[in-house]
């Protein structure tokens, strides 16, 4: 993973509440077996309305999401977050995230802010107002401005998680520091515990 | 590995106690890293994690405990034909290439162990209480109806588990959901998750496991408590988890990979000690009154949005929530439907009887006995599909095929089939479907297609009315109406 530092750009509004996974990618994208090229199918079914926001010339170049609550609910499909990452969006700035969602970003390197519900609605409304509106996310500072909208607040955003997007470390890596802990764990486990060849 | 010691602790929940015995390592700041007894992979979201290792030089660290499938893309009809879909073919060859390169047991197509992953986990006695599952798949939760810690995880996540059989995990906080009382006539397991779902919301559970206890779950079959774990994703929860009881053990002893023996004895004694101890604190708490709950149909596009049967489709201006009003406008707009339409009145074209929520052996039971000397509505398209090639064998057995195919159900074999689309077996834009599955999301069926959640007794009984229905509506002979 590459080092999630600072992020500025313009964003792009979309106002809606519990966006599911479904629409961020529909599953007819779910059968390449590739990590790239997911981009094209980003929100592909609302992008068949030449009004949906992504579609507004006024939005491109836009890195940053906001959105409404309980974004990213549904599957655990990663490739949501391989979509809004390949199409160009760096954070999803959100009241609220679905778990696996939330997770599958700081895997790939999205950054997802949670923010109070009357933040977002103000950087909604600025954003939606003025698209020259410039948000900038610090993972150091776990802060999010966007002066423009009078917008100043700050993240959650755990020790360990902000320590690896900063580094851009891997993680699998990190676990395998704890190999002896692993192989002392894996020599206590009952012997009736099921495995596939028996 | 943490071992009981009943004095001197905390009263614990069944969630803790399980998380408790699978760290591996922990400290200050960082993560649990949790020990995964299980993992089951399918062909969509694991190539890349496989790519991942051969990219790393990393290999399985521990194949005896990856078990995979191939469900989502699969054919129900035509198995010994090529793939329609040339990427839903090189998707399935690429999984049987991975299992084959890395030495990952696998229940291939055609199979007579393959099927849904949620399904045949338990089947083959993999799934044990107590254990921690994982899938790249938000349905694991289903497996926490036997008492395991059980999670869908995404891509990165799967390849993490591959190469070191842990995952890095933030301990979720407690919810229970306590539902007491007999359930109704025509009331199943499908209804008392969806009406608890309409009542905390799609997020209601976010950052919880939630443990489902009270008198009603003690009395659900295995089946059912799987069908109300399989969709506490549904409500956001991580997992949904039930205590192990004689149900589960009952359940459980013989399947090919349960204990035998000695073990048995062993792995008994071990889960006799899961249950929630009395006096232990949840985070929140729900209380669900089952006497009161009638058969439930989805109405929107998300799974907090339904009625009972008797009920109507909802007035969006009549909704307080202005995000939630703003969203059951769009939901009805994109499902064709009224505000104040009976839900009995809704006519319908296809009914689905499948998916990890509903398609298993029992599913498939009380669906049949509804149709049983009945036919479909004229013009309706319906069928089944058995959750594993295992289920369609023991259906078969019992002539459940016969009464369904009678009926004018088409009788296929075993996948996810019309739950997401993924592989043929699609709605058509525009297509109203009585569903047993899990999600009515905007075109998961298939582009365009409108979703109803439904248990597998409504889906029967509205196959047979061609409207929403109940057993009963079907079931009542002329001189009870007069």
């Amino acid at each position: 993973m590459e080092p999630v530092r600072q992020i500025a750009g313009t964003a792009v509004p979309l106002r809606r509440s519990d966006v599911d996974t479904d629409q961020i990618i529909p599953s007819e994208w779910l059968k390449r077996v590739e990590r790239t090229g997911f981009g094209a199918g980003l929100f592909a079914e609302w992008r068949s309305d030449p009004d949906f926001v992504l579609n507004q010339p006024r939005y491109a170049g836009a890195s940053v999401l906001v959105t409404g609550p309980n974004f990213g609910t549904g599957s655990s499909r990663e490739h949501a977050v391989w979509a809004l990452q390949d199409y160009g969006f760096r954070a999803v700035v959100s009241p609220s995230f679905a778990d696996i969602f939330r997770t599958n970003c700081t895997k790939a390197g999205v950054l997802p802010v949670q923010v109070d519900a009357d933040v977002g609605e103000a950087l909604l409304a600025a954003v939606e107002a003025d698209p020259a509106v410039v948000v900038t996310i610090d993972v150091e500072g776990r802060t999010i401005l966007a002066a423009a909208a009078g917008v100043s607040a700050t993240f959650p955003l755990d020790d360990f998680t902000q320590w690896r997007l900063l580094e851009g470390l891997d993680d699998i890596g990190l676990s395998l520091r704890n190999e002896d802990k692993i192989v002392t764990y894996e020599a206590a486990r009952p012997a009736w515990m099921p495995s596939a060849g028996s | 590995m943490e071992r009981l010691s009943s004095q001197h602790m905390r009263p614990q929940t069944l969630a803790d106690k399980v998380w408790k015995r699978h760290v591996v390592h922990s400290a200050a700041g960082e993560p649990d890293l949790l020990y995964i007894d299980l993992h089951l992979v399918h062909e969509v979201t694991s190539p890349q994690a496989f790519d991942g290792l051969r990219l790393a030089g990393r290999r399985v660290r521990r194949p005896d405990l990856t078990v995979a499938t191939m469900d989502h893309n699969t054919p129900t009809i035509g198995l010994d034909l090529p793939l329609a879909d040339p990427v839903s073919a090189k998707q399935i060859e690429t999984l049987a290439a991975n299992c084959d390169e890395f030495g990952v047991t696998l229940y291939p197509m055609g199979h007579a162990n393959q099927g849904i992953v949620h399904v045949i986990g338990p089947e083959q006695g993999l799934t044990q209480p107590g254990m921690t599952i994982v899938c790249g798949d938000s349905h694991t939760s289903t497996h926490g109806a036997f008492g395991a810690l059980a999670f869908g995880i995404g891509t990165s996540e799967v390849e993490h588990v591959l190469a070191t059989q842990t995952l890095p995990q933030r301990r979720a906080a407690n919810m229970a959901v306590t539902i007491d009382g007999e359930l109704p006539a025509g009331v199943t397991a499908k209804d008392v998750i969806l009406a608890l779902i309409g009542r905390i919301g799609t997020g209601g559970g976010v950052g919880h496991v939630i443990e489902y206890r009270g008198s009603t779950i003690r009395s659900l079959s295995m089946e059912g408590r799987m069908t109300i774990c399989n969709m506490s994703i549904e409500a956001g929860a991580r997992a949904g988890m039930v205590a192990p009881d004689e149900t589960t053990y009952a359940w459980l002893e013989g399947r090919p990979h349960a204990p035998k023996g000695a073990e048995w004895e062993a792995a008994l004694e071990h889960w006799r000690s899961l249950a929630t101890d009395a006096g232990a604190t949840f985070d929140q708490e729900v209380v669900v009154d089952a006497t009161t709950l009638r058969p439930h149909v989805s109405w929107g596009t998300n799974p907090s949005q339904v009625v009972p049967i008797d009920g109507a489709v909802p007035d969006p201006d009549a909704l307080s929530d202005r995000g939630q009003a703003e969203s059951a406008r769009r939901a009805l707009t994109y499902m064709g439907l009224r505000a104040g339409t009976p839900m009995r009145e809704i006519p319908v074209d296809t009914v689905f009887i499948g998916s990890c929520t509903n398609s298993r052996i029992e599913d498939l039971r009380a669906a049949a006995a509804v149709v049983d000397g009945r036919h479909i509505s004229s013009g309706m398209r319906a069928m089944v599909v058995p959750g594993s090639m295992r289920v369609k064998a023991d259906a078969e057995a019992e002539g459940l095929d016969r009464i369904f195919t009678a009926a004018g159900f088409e009788w296929r074999a075993a996948g996810c089939s019309m739950c997401l689309g993924m592989n043929p077996d699609q709605l058509s834009p525009g297509e109203r479907c009585a569903s047993t599955s899990n999600r009515n999301f905007e075109g998961r069926q298939g582009r365009g297609g409108r979703t109803h959640l439904v248990s597998p007794a409504v889906a029967a009984a509205t196959a047979v009315a061609g409207r929403f229905a109940t057993p009963e509506d079907v079931t009542r002979q002329p001189e009870d109406i007069a």
